[in-house]
């Protein structure tokens, strides 16, 4: 049987497969469109009109994108180091309640202030809820899968005790904080553009968007073109190799967890600071899950990334736009669709390979090695 | 008198509380100990779940819902085994990709069969697992101490849970008594040992991955319709997760599991009863810190601080013969 080391050319392993990756999961999330009894072309139509077919669901598809980014990166920046962040979520949620602090407490400041503090204040407790687990994996070889999973449900219980407890404010039943000032809310995309006298619809797009885009940017540059990011690559290719460098794989390891604790921290600012404006429980709702299947759609690269959460805000926007139209087909549906992407681009990535190798090897009887 | 009483009703509710994690634990274990990471137990539970709640709703009869619980299981166990076993993909992405599926198809399936919100419909009682009074539970519970704790704690519990209890000491046999169970051990150490011995790696794993879908489905029966009457939404709950930190916590050892299973459960019926009261020299304990606790002993014994966890070392690792 042939095996992942086989040669072949770039456009395949980064177009040919995953495309086919991605076919079979929307042929089985098809299936299942026809299980409950809908026509799955139709749906396919309603799914792209509602992401990108009106101005508002353009808006809303790049909000649901914006979310994706981060948590994509997140999830990349360690995977790069050879870790497997799978505790978005919780460093997510930890990043709401450095966003609300700021955004609840020092809502007398200016607006551009406010938001530099929020934004560093969701990088450092995302950051921080990162950092325990990395240091347990560098010094006490603790395993990360399982202890970001367990900070995961930490997190979630410790949120609900301060929603609960401390944060809402009296006299008020639901477990949320009050709604933050006026002055403490990141514009929306609508409002920020009517300014310089754009008039697009409304959305909860938001600034935050741009924070994403320079965020594939930085880590972009940290990744290829930074020392630290050659070192991550370095250990997380062959920690051995890395060790015989004198790298420090423990304080790598501590440093790219952080970074990317810090990356789903920014999930907040859009979420909490950009569209909810009051902390409340559950906003991150599987964003940090998905991310995995981002980063590794996007091939952990930030342009990958970039298209790879376009596709899943699309899927987030258009189903709920299909859920609107063809009420059979209910929201969970997309997250069906979610979890067959991941199924097949990730887990079964190299299910096509054989076949595609030996198609490959009978069409180019002779390929040279790969100059590109 | 008083304090018995109500320890025996805690204890009993603890035990009730571990059985899905019993269950899961152990499935986790077969799956683990042969090398395949599992961290989709919570999706197989909910899956089962939702299958016991379907089939026992529309047979009206628990054997078979049980049964409908273990095939979904298994399918989904068996996805997991193409993904990391055959196609040699991550374990962790498999297991995530089949918690997401899990949760959405459950609600959507539920949704469209029933339109009960994804719900399945509430079940008759002879369509689930009723308590089961041991004989002379009635006579003995007069009896003071161990006729009350005979009654209340050991009786009066159905069958699932007794089936639980059973399946601990099995796979205690199983996994150092009998021959697969050597192999089993083996090929979560050291599978090209395994492959050496001319002994069939991937069928070895397949087998462990199968054993852990059977036990999934028992989790999730037990779930939906022993427990409950029906299944619910997300009913699993992260129950599968704390099973996961409560195999950690064994040591992937059965017996162990079983008394941590008992522990994290003891926590959760504390917890529940707890709710809001005050405790003598603390103040007021927050229930969500007792529901963390699982999470939080887990975290501190892998940190090293209580005790060492050893997992299977070639956990995780796809295998790949030499070529």
């Amino acid at each position: 049987m042939s095996t992942a080391s086989d040669q072949l050319p770039r456009w395949i392993t980064l177009g040919v497969i995953p495309f086919l990756n991605l076919l079979a999961a929307f042929v089985v999330s098809g299936l299942v469109v026809l299980l409950i009894g809908e026509d799955p072309i139709e749906a396919v139509g309603i799914l792209i009109w509602g992401a990108f077919g009106f101005g508002e669901g353009v808006g809303y598809t790049l909000y649901y994108t914006t979310n994706f980014v981060f948590t994509g990166l997140a999830f990349a920046v360690a995977f790069h180091c050879g870790l497997f962040n799978i505790g978005a979520e919780g460093q997510a949620y930890l990043g709401g309640l450095g966003a609300a602090l700021v955004c609840l407490h020092l809502d007398f400041l200016p607006l551009p202030l406010i938001a530099l503090l929020a934004i560093a204040a969701a990088a450092l407790f995302g950051a921080g809820w990162a950092f325990v687990p990395g240091y347990l994996q560098a010094k006490r070889g603790s395993h990360i899968v399982i202890t970001t999973i367990m900070f995961n449900f930490i997190a979630s219980a410790l949120m609900v005790y301060l929603l609960v407890n401390v944060m809402a404010p009296p006299g008020k039943m639901a477990p949320e904080t009050r709604t933050f000032d006026e002055s403490a809310r990141l514009p929306f995309m609508h409002a920020a553009l009517e300014w310089i006298g754009i008039d697009i619809p409304q959305s909860p797009l938001n600034l935050t968007f741009f924070l994403a885009l320079l965020c594939c940017l930085l880590v972009w540059l940290l990744i290829w073109r930074t020392r630290l990011g050659y070192e991550i690559r370095t250990v997380g290719i062959s920690p051995s190799a890395a060790a015989y460098a004198g790298i420090s794989t423990a304080r790598l390891t501590v440093i790219a967890m952080a970074i990317s604790g810090a990356l789903a921290g920014f999930l907040a600012v859009n979420e909490i600071m950009g569209v909810q404006h009051r902390l409340l429980l559950d906003f991150t709702a599987g964003y940090g899950f998905v991310g995995i299947a981002v980063a590794l759609m996007g091939r952990s690269h930030p342009v990958g990334i970039f298209f790879a959460a376009l596709l899943f805000g699309a899927l987030y926007q258009g189903g709920a736009e299909l859920s609107f139209e063809k009420p059979k087909i209910t929201r969970e549906m997309v997250v069906v669709i979610q979890g067959l992407v991941i199924l097949f681009a990730g887990a079964l990535e190299h299910m096509f390979r054989p076949q595609i190798t030996a198609l490959y090897h009978r069409l180019a009887p002779s390929p040279k090695p790969s100059e590109a | 008198m008083e304090a018995l009483s109500f320890f025996a009703l805690i204890v009993d509710s603890a035990i009730r509380l571990s059985v899905p994690l019993i269950f899961a634990a152990l499935a986790g274990l077969y799956s683990e100990r042969s090398g395949v990471f599992d961290i989709g137990l919570e999706g197989k539970m909910l899956a089962g779940a939702f299958a016991a709640g379907t089939v026992a709703a529309l047979t009206g009869s628990p054997w078979v819902g049980l049964f409908g619980a273990i095939v979904i299981s298994v399918v989904f166990a068996v996805v997991h085994g193409l993904a990391s076993i055959t196609y040699r993909g991550n374990q962790i992405v498999s297991g995530v990709a089949i918690n997401i599926v899990a949760a959405g198809l459950t609600v959507l399936l539920g949704q469209t069969w029933f339109q009960q919100g994804g719900r399945t419909p509430q079940l008759p009682s002879e369509a689930r697992f009723l308590p089961i009074n041991l004989p002379f539970a009635e006579t003995l519970a007069e009896v003071p101490i161990v006729g009350q704790i005979y009654s209340e704690v050991i009786s009066g519990h159905n069958i699932l849970v007794y089936i639980a209890i059973a399946a601990v000491f099995a796979t205690h046999w199983v996994v150092y008594s009998s021959r697969f169970g050597l192999r089993l051990r083996a090929v979560g150490e050291n599978p090209s040992a395994v492959d050496t011995a001319g002994i069939s790696v991937v069928w070895l794993r397949y087998r462990a991955v199968i054993i852990c879908g059977v036990l999934c489905g028992f989790a999730g029966a037990y779930l939906a319709i022993a427990q409950s009457a029906g299944f619910i939404k997300d009913m699993s709950a992260g129950k599968g997760f704390i099973a996961l930190a409560a195999l950690i916590f064994a040591n992937w050892r059965p017996r162990a599991v079983l008394l941590t299973c008992l522990l994290f459960g003891f926590l959760d019926a504390v917890a529940i009863r707890l709710q809001g009261a005050n405790v003598p020299g603390i103040g007021e304990v927050p229930v969500q810190f007792m529901q963390a606790l699982p999470y939080i002993l887990t975290v501190v014994l892998l940190a090293g601080f209580i005790g060492k966890a050893t997992p299977p070392k070639a956990g995780g690792v796809p295998y790949v013969k030499e070529r």
